[in-house]
Order: C-alpha cells, then sequence, then structure tokens
C-alpha cells in the first residue's frame, strides 16, 4: 500500500482532515478520563469491607433520654433476641457503611504534635468484634476485662484492636503491637492488628483512608445505646429484619426506629455507593454517545469524500486497481487521519487529567488508559469507514469513461 | 432576502435527508447534554435570597485554644460569643441558628412518634430571610426572651400531622414538652438551604447535601435548648465533652450568627465591632486570638464550594461533548457546501457577491441549528426528567425555567453558527470559473 498518493491528496482536503482528527483528539481526550472515573468509582464501590456484609443487619433506636439506656437497652436486646433466626445482637456505636458516630483525629504522640490522621473508632460491646466476623491478624482479639463501663464520647483509656491499613500508615514498617496513640486527653494502646475493617462513610475518603479503623471495646451505658447489630443466616435475612422491626416497635413504643438507618448491611452498602453508581452510569451514557457522534461524522464525511471522488475511482478502477485496491485506500486514509488525531489526543486527554486534578482531586491519569482509549477509536474508525469504503469500491470502472 | 434565503437553505436541508439528520442530531444531542447540566448548574450555584443576599452576613469569632486552628476562625461560634454578640443588637437584624433533631408527635394523634430536624432560632429569621407563611406568623422577641414554648412548623410536617389544615393555636409534642403551633410555613425551598451551609471546604466536593429541605420545626432559640436539651449538633469541639447536647458550657462551636446590614458603612461598623469583641475577650483572656471573618452569603457560599464536584465535572464532560458535536457539525456542513460547489458557482458567475453566498450558507447553517435546538430542548426535557429521578437532594428542583429554555435555542443557534463560519467562508471563495467548467 502507498501511502504517499494519500498524503497527497489529503493535503487537499487540510481543513476536512483537521476537523476529523480534531474530533478524534477530543473524543480520544474525554475516552480516557471518563474511562478513568469509571475504574477509580467501580474500585470505591467494591472496596473490601472486611466484615460478613450478608449476616449482619443494624437497628437504630432514637428519641429517648441517654439516662434510660440500661432499661431501652435491656428490652430492645431482649426483643431483638427472642426473634427467630437472629444468631446475635450487640451494641456497636457505628456501622460500617451506616450511621458514623466515632470519627475523630487522632496524634501519635501524648503532646499532640504528631498528627496521625483522622479515623473511625468503632466503640462495641462484648460479641460485637465476633459479630462482624473482622478476622485478627497479629496480637488478639478483647478480653472480657478489656470492656469498661465509660462516659463521654469514647473510653478514656482502652486496649484497641487497628487495622492494617491504619498500622501501615501511623508506623510503617514496624510492629504495632504495643504502641500507643491519643485522642484528644484519651489514651489507646494496639494490642491486635485486624486484616481489614471499612468505615461507616468510604466514598469521599482516599482509598487508603477507607480502611483506617479501630475497634475500642466497652460497656454498653449512656453513650453506647441504640445501635444494634444483628446477625443472622444471610438466606433468612429479609424475614429476620421485618420481624426484627416489628419486635422492636412492640416492645418499645415510645422510641423511634429510625428506619432510614435500620437495614441489612448488605443494602447499607447499596446506598452508600448510589452517587458512584448514577456517576459510573452517567460516564457510561456519555462514552456511548461520543462514540456515536464520532462514527457518525467520520461516515458523513466519508461518505462526502467517495461521492467527490467518485471518477477518480473510476479512473483507477479502469487502469487496473482492483476493489480491494480501493477499499484499503479508503480504510488506510482513515488510519493515518484517526492517528493523528489520537496522538494529539494523548496530549489533551493529559491535559485534561491535569486540569481535572487540579479541581476535583482526581488521581493522575495512568499510562495504561491511552493505548486502549486509541485502540478503541482505531476500531471505531475503521468500523464507520467500512460502509463509505465498500461503497467506493462497488464504483464499477465504466464511470472513468462518462463525461469526463 | 432573509425569507429568500430561509426558503433556499429548507430546500438545501430537504435534498440530503441523511446528511440534515445527521447534523441536527448531532446539535440537538450536544446541546441536550449540555443543557441538561448547565440547568443544573444553574440551579445549584444561584443566589437563594435573590436581591437581599448583598446585605445579609455570617460573622464569626475564634474562641479556640492558642495554634488549635491555621488560617480563620471556625465554620460555627461557641455559646457565649455568639449570645454575646446576638444580645448586642448591633445589626439591622440579628437571627443565631443551632441544629437536633427532635422526637416530635401531635396529642390525640395515634402515629408513631418521628424524629424531625429542628432549627433553634429567633424571631428575626423570618422576615431576614423572607420566610412565607401559609398560616399565622412568626413568634415575637418578646417571646426569644421569655424562653416561649411556641413554634413554627413546615407545610409537610403540617401536611402530615394535621392533614394540611390550619393548625395555628393547637398543641405539638416535642420531646417531653407542649409547645403551641404559631405559624405554618408556606412552601419554601431555598437552594442552597443557605443558612445551614458550613463545613463545605472539608467535604472534599461531597456537598449534595446542602440543597436539603429546610427544617420541619423552628422554635425560639432559648426555649428550644430547654425542651430538646442533649441533643444539639456541634460543628467541633476542641476538648472533652462531658455533656454531648447539651453544649452551653461546653468547648464546642454549634452556634451560627446571621446578621442583616442594610448599607456598606453598617457593615464596616458591624466589622469593628466584632474585632473590638475579639480584642476584649483577649483581654480578658477567654479568646487567645483576635481573628473574626465576616463574608456576606454569596462569598460565604462561594467559600464553601456549594456546588458539589461530580455536577461540576459532568457540566465539564457535558461542554466537552458539545465542542466535539460541533465538530462533528463544521465537517459536515463542509460537506454539505463544497458538495454544492456549482451551484454556487453558478450564482457567482451570475453576479452574487461572496458576501451574498456567506449570508446564504450562515443562514442554512442557522436553520440546523434552530432544528437542532428543538431537539436539544426535547432532550433536555428527558435529561432533566432522569435528573429528578435520581436520589439526589436538589433532584424535586429540576425543572427548565423560561430563562434556561430561552438559553437553550440561543446555544443552538449560536453553536451551528459558530459551526458554520468556515464551512460558508470556504464556500464563499469557490471559484466562479473552475466550477462552471466541470458542470
Amino acid at each position: 500500500m502507498q501511502i504517499a498518493p494519500i498524503l497527497a491528496a489529503l493535503r487537499k482536503h487540510r481543513l476536512a482532515t483537521v476537523l476529523i482528527a480534531l474530533e478524534i483528539a477530543l473524543a480520544c481526550a474525554v475516552l480516557c478520563n471518563a474511562c478513568f472515573i469509571i475504574a477509580s468509582r467501580l474500585s470505591a464501590m467494591h472496596v473490601e469491607s472486611g466484615i460478613d456484609e450478608p449476616a449482619l443487619a443494624t437497628v437504630q433506636l432514637t428519641g429517648y433520654d441517654p439516662s434510660q439506656s440500661v432499661d431501652v437497652d435491656a428490652r430492645a436486646l431482649a426483643a431483638l433476641r427472642a426473634v427467630p433466626g437472629v444468631q446475635s445482637v450487640t451494641l456497636l456505636n457505628s456501622i460500617p457503611f451506616g450511621a458514623r458516630r466515632g470519627t475523630a483525629g487522632i496524634t501519635t504522640d501524648a503532646e499532640r504534635q504528631h498528627f496521625g490522621g483522622v479515623i473511625e473508632f468503632y466503640v462495641g460491646a462484648p460479641g460485637s468484634l465476633d459479630a462482624l466476623g473482622s478476622r485478627i491478624v497479629a496480637g488478639r482479639g478483647p478480653r472480657p476485662e478489656d470492656f469498661q463501663p465509660f462516659t463521654g464520647f469514647m473510653p478514656n483509656e482502652a486496649n484497641v484492636q487497628i487495622t492494617q491499613a491504619l498500622a501501615d500508615h501511623l508506623w510503617p514498617g514496624v510492629d504495632p503491637l504495643g504502641k500507643e496513640f491519643w485522642m484528644l486527653k484519651s489514651h489507646y494502646r494496639v494490642v491486635g492488628v485486624l486484616k481489614t475493617l471499612v468505615r461507616p462513610d468510604p466514598p469521599g475518603w482516599t482509598p487508603q483512608e477507607r480502611l483506617w479503623s479501630v475497634f475500642v471495646p466497652a460497656q454498653p451505658g449512656p453513650y453506647l445505646t441504640g445501635s444494634y447489630l444483628l446477625r443472622a443466616d444471610p438466606k433468612e435475612m429479609p424475614r429476620v429484619m421485618r420481624d426484627a422491626l416489628a419486635a422492636v416497635a412492640r416492645a418499645l413504643p415510645e422510641v423511634v426506629i429510625d428506619r432510614d438507618a435500620s437495614q441489612t448491611l448488605t443494602d447499607l452498602r447499596h446506598e452508600t455507593f448510589r452517587n458512584d453508581r448514577i456517576m459510573a452510569g452517567l460516564m457510561l451514557g456519555v462514552i456511548a454517545a461520543l462514540l456515536l457522534v464520532t462514527a457518525l461524522g467520520i461516515v458523513g464525511l466519508a461518505s462526502f469524500w467517495v461521492a467527490q471522488r467518485r471518477k477518480q475511482i473510476g479512473v483507477r478502477r479502469a487502469l487496473g486497481a482492483t476493489r480491494g485496491d480501493i477499499l484499503r485506500y479508503f480504510q488506510t486514509e482513515n488510519f493515518l487521519i484517526v492517528s493523528l488525531g489520537i496522538a494529539l489526543g494523548m496530549l489533551l486527554a493529559y491535559a485534561l487529567n491535569v486540569a481535572l486534578m487540579q479541581v476535583y482531586e482526581l488521581p493522575r491519569l495512568p499510562l495504561a488508559y491511552l493505548p486502549v482509549g486509541a485502540l478503541a477509536l482505531w476500531v471505531l474508525g475503521q468500523l464507520s469507514v467500512l460502509a463509505p469504503a465498500l461503497r467506493a469500491a462497488a464504483v464499477p470502472p465504466v464511470v472513468a469513461t462518462r463525461s469526463v | 432576502m432573509f425569507t429568500y434565503y430561509f426558503d433556499l437553505a429548507l430546500r438545501s436541508l430537504k435534498r440530503n435527508k441523511v446528511l440534515t439528520a445527521l447534523m441536527v442530531l448531532a446539535i440537538a444531542v450536544g446541546i441536550g447534554a449540555s443543557m441538561t447540566t448547565l440547568t443544573v448548574m444553574h440551579l445549584l450555584s444561584g443566589d437563594p435570597l435573590p436581591g437581599r443576599s448583598g446585605h445579609i452576613y455570617y460573622p464569626q469569632v475564634d474562641a479556640t485554644p492558642a495554634g488549635y486552628t491555621k488560617g480563620g476562625p471556625l465554620d460555627m461560634l461557641d455559646y457565649r460569643s455568639a449570645v454575646d454578640l446576638w444580645s448586642a443588637r448591633r445589626a439591622d437584624r440579628q437571627a443565631l441558628i443551632a441544629g437536633s433533631d427532635v422526637k416530635v408527635s401531635a396529642p390525640g394523634s395515634n402515629q408513631p412518634p418521628v424524629m424531625r430536624p429542628m432549627l433553634a432560632t429567633t424571631a428575626d429569621f423570618f422576615p431576614m430571610f423572607d420566610v412565607p407563611f401559609r398560616y399565622g406568623s412568626s413568634w415575637t422577641t418578646a417571646d426569644d426572651a421569655a424562653r416561649a414554648r411556641v413554634a413554627v412548623i413546615s407545610a409537610s410536617l403540617n401536611d402530615r400531622l394535621f392533614g394540611g389544615r390550619n393548625s395555628v393555636g393547637r398543641t405539638l409534642h416535642l420531646k417531653d414538652s407542649d409547645v403551641r403551633i404559631v405559624g405554618v410555613l408556606d412552601a419554601w425551598r431555598p437552594s442552597p438551604l443557605f443558612y445551614d451551609v458550613r463545613g463545605g471546604r472539608f467535604a472534599q466536593g461531597q456537598t449534595a447535601g446542602f440543597y436539603g429541605k429546610p427544617e420541619d420545626v423552628f422554635m425560639p432559640f432559648f426555649g428550644a435548648l430547654e425542651v430538646n436539651a442533649g441533643n444539639f449538633w456541634q460543628f467541633t469541639c476542641w476538648g472533652k465533652v462531658t455533656t454531648p447536647g447539651r453544649l452551653q458550657n461546653q468547648p464546642c462551636v454549634w452556634v451560627g450568627l446571621w446578621v442583616q446590614l442594610e448599607s456598606a458603612s453598617r457593615a464596616a461598623d458591624y466589622r469593628a465591632f466584632i474585632a473590638s469583641y475579639a480584642r476584649e475577650q483577649k483581654a480578658l483572656g477567654r479568646f487567645a486570638e483576635t481573628r473574626v471573618r465576616m463574608m456576606h452569603l454569596m462569598q460565604w457560599l462561594d467559600f464553601n464550594h456549594v456546588v458539589p464536584s461530580d455536577v461540576k465535572l459532568q457540566t465539564w464532560l457535558a461542554f466537552a461533548f458539545l465542542a466535539i458535536c460541533l465538530f462533528n457539525t463544521i465537517g459536515l456542513l463542509l460537506a454539505k457546501f463544497l458538495r454544492r460547489g456549482g451551484e454556487i458557482g453558478v450564482r457567482r458567475a451570475l453576479g452574487a457577491s461572496r458576501r451574498a453566498v456567506f449570508a446564504q450558507c450562515l443562514v442554512e447553517a442557522g436553520v440546523v441549528g434552530l432544528v437542532g435546538g428543538i431537539g436539544g430542548w426535547l432532550l433536555t426535557l428527558a435529561g432533566l426528567w432522569l435528573v429528578r429521578r435520581q436520589p439526589v437532594e436538589y433532584a424535586d428542583m429540576a425543572h427548565l425555567d423560561l430563562g434556561m429554555f430561552g438559553v437553550t435555542f440561543a446555544l443552538a443557534i449560536a453553536a451551528s453558527l459558530l459551526a458554520g463560519v468556515l464551512p460558508a467562508l470556504r464556500a464563499s471563495r469557490v471559484t466562479p470559473a473552475l466550477q462552471l467548467k466541470t458542470l
């Protein structure tokens, strides 16, 4: 295939060539960045929670005075434990993908000089860490004497379990067991490491920060009340949840059940990533529309060129060019234009990413997206030029003899 | 001449239906996408108090210990500073605000109690923010001082508890107290819910929550602190909280103060007032810093980056998409005009000026834009319908108003004319002799 004559022809149609190339370039830039946004949203949606989500649910009570907590918790726990199918009910202040009650900044020294980041404190009663199903990879789980009564936001002093991700962040490369950290004046000592435990609100945190959690053992009381973690067989979950809500409503008519927050963890997770799902869907829509419009543009312009060059095609055919030669001519021409667009588009994709990074805290575009975007556009170009090129190849040589 | 060109344009567009349809489709899709996002942007970045937002200010002082915060004061006030500034009455109007969830039931109703958001505020809140009433009216400043057990409720709570009837004078059970309803609001949906906007710069762009509905219960500030004690929300605290939800003597910021200042000189005076207050408190040893901040409403919204970053991202994408559609249209128009080279050559040979050919081509492009605009308008309506079906806080407000309807067509025609310029220039430069030879 000779490229020189194609380039010569393109030079005659500089304007149209540049237009199509620019369109491809813009499409390439948007395509790469949109794919990247979809991928990052999907990765957020698939964050590993480290807990037995299908087997867990929560019931959230409000509308009573903390001084009534002992009575309310006793009646609620009794009602929930009586529901057939419930394997365990425990108290836990924050719920993964649900209620968020323990977000606070920590320091790794008592003088509050070394800020350790903003983490999630899961304050739980006996049995709650086991119920979550979070695996301990080093050190030990909570012992009965670790669960102490407390007043205020959180216990002043406790032996705690932190996630591996938080340990790596606070003390990289060092054994975290026995290390200490502080939240204001409260003091905590690490006695165990959890494989992973997601925070209640993973969207809005970076992929590392999503897993910065700590489990603080404590006894129920005025400050750890009304937030229950239920464990049941996943297959029976919908019925158990229905029965549990009805049982609490019967047993405690005077308190308010927060029905939006009282759900299975599977449903809460689904809701947590609602916006990310919408955004990913929207991006897919944009990509589809984008590819369609680009393809239509190529079809339109290629058809125009074929119509314009009917006579020249006829002459080439009369001089011995095969149908295949004509077909390949238009295909190569398209390939050259699309390649020009892609070359420009890669620079543009990178520039767009830099602009988005500054405005939206998007990470840098991985280079792997560029060849994928390029391949998609090459395929699109070849597919859309096929119909006009076939029409060109069908031009009979006899056209050359007419009206020249 | 214009009508003649218009007629010619219609004829020419009818001649090649596929190419015309492609162009109209490209413009319509581009306009539909960009107008949908632009309407949402317009909705989210608008002025919630048109005409008066310039007179509404949010004064802030800093009660945190030395070195606790970098930059300016925290987003809300501690109780004592807020009450001091409010009781000084140096502004034309002033309202304190604090938020909590309150347990609500109607005596005699068999509906179970529910938790509803309540705003503890002062009497000036309603006239200052131009809040519409359906029944009754606001409470008085005397009620503020007397810690009166009165309340104003939202239209939706009135519908829920009293079936939408005039409930002024009836009793509402809030937590453990009975309060008398003195007013019922009319439909009121400021966008964003400006007086509750705070902390936006720490929200990493997830600010859709700023566009929620107003609270369901409004109560005189000091009365509400007693009625719903133990449930008030803090913005943040710098020390251990010993009585959560009862924050009057806690190391926390949790009260907002909004003031109305009718002139620039009044605003300057008020600035001087809060600065002197901060110096005085530092002299008394209660403040470590004398930093103050006072922004007017729109500055404060801007400072809090109220428009969610997802919405901004969508708008960028939509306009990139419109640009692609435009390139597409330029290419197709070029193809269309140049294919008519012979026809244009004849016109030029018969004496038409370049300007006339250019005008004729532009009219044709404009007609494409007009038809594309109609398609774009329909697609925008469809797009907004999709937005309304999304579970986001501002979904119910996504409608195309008259202004944006006009913008749709203006944008469509402007885009198509822009796309038409280059091809029309090319067409007007056709050499008549060369074209006539090939006819």
